[in-house]
């Protein structure tokens, strides 16, 4: 008889074609490789210099979204920021073509964010192993799949061999019950967590988020929790399936019919953590307690509640800990103690891999139907895929943020990695959706505050940091 | 891969704490399809002011950082993004070594598999290095990756620990490709017992 096990467990032990030893990792079989244009184009380099060919190109996806533009396209065409990111993307279509493997271009109606358009299609199922190139790959993590961010050499090894050497990660439990409050949402909730753990406190650990607060959220909200697992240092976020997962996957292009998917299912089922399974940490959370979260530092880490204070250096617990909010403070041009309330805004941006999806959309645009973009405020609605975006036209979404005087783009990362057109000026101050607020992320000398999608409509509509408790 | 057994060097400190990778290297630099080039824009936005003029107080300006093989810095370094690119421009600057108390794990991996040794001592010898360095800048510390042990200014030795198949590969300048590619029978067995999940093709 097998000991109790946690999920993370049981997909670990389903995927190890050669456990570990004290000398060796274990080799782990990746079920799904998702793959973009900035970090692989030197990993198909070194398979063409060695002569190696793909493994399993129908294990592989690769789609355009990093140095992708997102302005409107006229007659038809996108305008690429540079010769550079041209040549990028050009050389993902090359590799592509030469090496087999089936590419959502940017001419394709499937592209998108390749953490959106994965789950979108059905790709993304409970039990797999996923990775990419891509420190948010744990946003998979939402369907019971052990998904991890890798490097380029790793990309390399997957391509050729569908495998990757791994020390098995300890595993901690983030249980969050209750029932959250008006105005509070999933991002909230990772903001919280992210907040309490520390920026590196999960460094080593997956975790698994457990409780009744997360068992009431829909796939996107969970999605959206473990997208920002990274952000305090873990390597994948791990939610168990359950009937929400299986009616989101139904029916999708790459999900499995028929026969196949009763089957499917059945399996799903399995995968749990066993009652009695223990983990090497445990946090827990009170979702009734939280209030809508904002970061006033340089790390996603540094947050507080909306209607909190900036904290002082001066009551760090230690000295490193004081230089860094020192140093945060002056980055951002705050004082401790000051509340972010009122803060005037620059711009506000609505996507990335967190906050792209279209319940994020409707949510922004509940917000801002009837009212107006606040004079000398720049916000931004980026999609997180072109399906996002027909599906949030044809609800009309488009002409409720457009009627608000926001700009409606095209899918892609957009202002969150700031390496394809829209960035912020230096100076400039953003209430963001994205997953991070380090230094110059969104543009060289750009002010960052993450925030929900809820917030972020509230700022752009008051000009100035806001609560969307007290909106009228 | 650079094979990797011992060195001494002088050191660059930099040691704020939760240094991330968008500092590392800036992403309007992955652009890029090259490993190489990177260490001219290494800490870009720390390194030159608004004006494009390098900040004469930041460490890796000063004249010394360029013949340093060590760079000294805060804990948790190299979160956030899973960018290769950070340990390319390390290693495209000159560094071989960074020495912390602690690594963010995909930075870890990647410095690992490009040849960057990322040395994670105890917080107490950390702080030793850290004060020898404040009164010694040019002091000359020595990386043992055979015996796994730093050898401070003051001579006092201290270990580290480094994963055994990845020191192995440090060792003799072989990356893990290799042995990958040579488990091509079990992964056909893995392969032969598990189903697909799913078939993008």
């Amino acid at each position: 008889m097998t000991s109790p096990r946690t999920l993370f467990e049981k997909i670990w032990a389903d995927h190890l074609v050669r456990p570990e030893t004290e000398g060796t990792p274990a080799v782990l079989y990746a079920d799904l490789h998702l793959v973009h244009e900035v970090t692989s184009p030197q990993a198909f380099a070194e398979l063409r210099r060695r002569g190696a060919p793909v493994r399993r190109p129908d294990l592989t996806l690769a789609t355009m979204d990093h140095s992708t533009p997102t302005t409107p396209r006229s007659a038809g065409r996108l305008h690429v920021l540079d010769a550079q990111a041209s040549a990028q993307l050009e050389q993902l279509e090359i590799n592509c073509e030469e090496f087999g493997i089936r590419l959502f271009g940017l001419d394709d109606s499937r592209q998108g964010i390749v953490h959106v358009i994965g789950p979108e299609q059905g790709l993304t199922q409970p039990g797999m192993t996923i990775v990419c190139g891509d420190s948010h790959t744990s946003t998979h993590g939402a369907f019971g799949a052990l998904a991890f961010g890798i490097g380029t050499s790793e990309v390399g090894y997957v391509l050729a061999t569908q495998t990757l050497l791994q020390r098995q990660p300890r595993n901690m439990e983030v249980r969050i019950d209750g029932v959250l409050p008006r105005g509070v949402t999933a991002k909230d909730i990772i903001l919280a967590i992210i907040a309490k753990v520390g920026i590196g406190g999960a460094t080593g650990h997956v975790l698994e988020y457990t409780g009744s607060a997360i068992r009431s959220l829909g796939m996107e909200e969970r999605m959206t929790i473990c997208n920002m697992s990274i952000e305090a240092g873990a390597r994948a976020g791990l939610v168990a399936p359950d009937d929400t997962t299986f009616e989101y996957i139904a029916g999708r292009p790459f999900a499995p019919a028929g026969a196949d998917w009763d089957a499917a299912v059945v399996r799903w089922r399995g995968l749990s953590p066993d009652e009695t399974a223990s983990y090497d940490r445990s946090v827990q959370l009170d979702a009734a307690s939280l209030a809508p979260m904002i970061t006033f530092g340089t790390n996603p880490s540094m947050a507080i509640p909306i209607d909190g204070r900036v904290p002082d250096p001066s009551d760090a617990e230690s000295r490193a800990e004081r230089a860094d909010l020192d140093k945060a403070l002056r980055y951002m041009a705050l004082e401790p103690g000051q509340s972010l309330l009122g803060r005037a805004v620059d711009v506000v941006f609505v996507g990335s891999c967190t906050n792209s999806r279209i319940s994020d959309l409707r949510q922004a645009a509940a917000v801002m139907r009837g009212r107006h973009v606040a004079a000398g405020v720049r916000m931004l609605v980026v999609p997180g895929s072109q399906n996002v975006k027909r599906e949030a036209e044809a609800e009309g979404l488009d002409r409720v943020f457009l009627e608000a005087g926001a700009e409606w783009r095209e899918a892609g990362c957009s202002m969150c990695i700031a390496m394809n057109g829209d960035q912020l000026e230096p100076g400039q101050s953003a209430v963001s959706t994205s997953n991070r607020n380090f230094e110059g992320r969104q543009g060289k000398g750009g002010r960052t505050f993450l925030a929900s999608p809820l917030t972020a409509a509230a700022t752009a509509v008051s000009g100035a940091i806001a609560d969307v408790r007290s909106l009228s | 891969m650079e094979p990797i057994t011992a060195l001494t060097s002088s050191c660059v400190v930099l040691p704020a704490e939760n240094v991330d990778t968008d500092q590392i290297i800036p992403a309007r630099f992955l652009k890029t399809i090259e490993r190489r080039g990177l260490g001219a824009h290494l800490f870009a936005d720390w390194r030159v002011d608004a004006h494009g003029q390098p900040r004469p107080e930041f460490p890796l300006n000063s004249p010394d950082a360029r013949d340093a093989s060590i760079l000294v810095a805060g804990h948790n370094f190299g979160c956030g993004s899973s960018r290769e690119h950070a340990p390319w421009a390390l290693l495209d600057f000159g560094f071989r070594v960074v020495i912390s108390t602690g690594f963010a794990d995909i930075f870890r991996n990647n410095a690992l598999k490009t040849g960057l040794l990322p040395v994670a001592l105890s917080t107490p010898a950390h702080s030793m290095l850290l004060e020898q360095l404040a009164e010694s800048p040019r002091a000359q510390v020595t990386i043992d990756l055979q015996t796994q042990t730093a050898t401070l200014p003051d001579g006092t030795a201290h270990a580290f620990v480094v994963d055994p198949f990845a020191r192995h590969c440090l060792l003799n300048g072989v990356d893990e490709l290799g042995f990958l590619l040579e488990q091509d029978a079990a992964i056909a067995a893995y392969e032969s017992t598990h189903t697909s999940r799913v078939c993008t093709s």
